[in-house]
């Protein structure tokens, strides 16, 4: 039987843009409120992984040339080396501080260097997320 | 007044939330299963949104968000595996 996945794929191109957003704002969110690097590497990694459903392996990684594998040794680095910068300053191990600046747009924003280190903590969980997925989705 | 009538609905919501997991660990057939779980999670999201004006507050619409995302694609994984017999494939053909 020839397979028809024409309403899952169509949906799939819409939706996955939505979660992709929600994905930044949560990780954008994440000083404040409720969010962070870690839930917004995990609503990265259901986007990819409905990627994944609608369409296969090969394809997404046509779009997507990465190996996710290096992908979270390069989060779990960069994680490491803003905890390591707060040495120079002579600074205990993970300390962090911000500062408010007037960015064009945006006006008077907070920028925090938290955001690196959860930068790294999203990009180590996209990784690791998609890794075992692809591992345990058995025809990899 | 208004907080009976929400906790009477978080009240009969769990009721349908008990009722759908009856249905999850007896179900005769995986379809049942899945229509369960899914029932299950929009219990849940109406749950959270209950709780929300209950507690005056909207720090839990991310979790609404949260709870519909994954409630979405763990429906169309059973639906698939239901379907073909595999979830994620290699290359397809066609």
């Amino acid at each position: 039987m020839k397979s028809n996945d024409v309403i899952l794929q169509t949906v799939t191109k819409i939706v996955t843009f939505i979660i992709l957003t929600f994905a930044i704002y949560l990780f954008l969110a994440g000083h404040h409120e409720p969010g962070g690097g870690f839930i917004g590497g995990l609503v990265i990694t259901s986007a990819l992984t409905l990627l994944y459903l609608a369409f296969d392996i090969e394809t997404v990684r046509e779009g997507l040339p990465v190996d996710f594998k290096v992908v979270a040794a390069i989060g779990v680095f960069i994680a490491v080396a803003t905890g390591m910068g707060s040495l120079l300053f002579d600074q205990p191990f993970l300390s962090q501080t911000f500062g408010y600046f007037n960015l064009p747009i945006f006006g008077k924003t907070e920028l925090a260097t938290a955001v690196l280190f959860d930068l790294g903590v999203a990009l180590a969980v996209v990784g690791t997320g998609v890794t075992i997925i692809l591992s345990i989705s058995g025809d990899a | 007044m208004f907080e009976r009538i929400l906790l009477m609905a978080l009240f009969f919501l769990t009721i349908s939330i008990l009722v759908g997991l009856y249905r999850v660990i007896k179900g005769p057939s995986l379809p049942d299963r899945v229509v369960a779980l899914d029932t299950i999670g929009i219990n849940i999201i109406a749950g959270v949104a209950i709780i929300s004006i209950l507690l005056n507050t909207h720090a839990f619409f991310d979790i609404i968000l949260v709870i519909g995302i994954l409630s979405f694609i763990g429906t169309i994984s059973f639906s698939k595996f239901i379907e073909r017999g595999y979830i994620i494939e290699y290359k397809r053909d066609y």
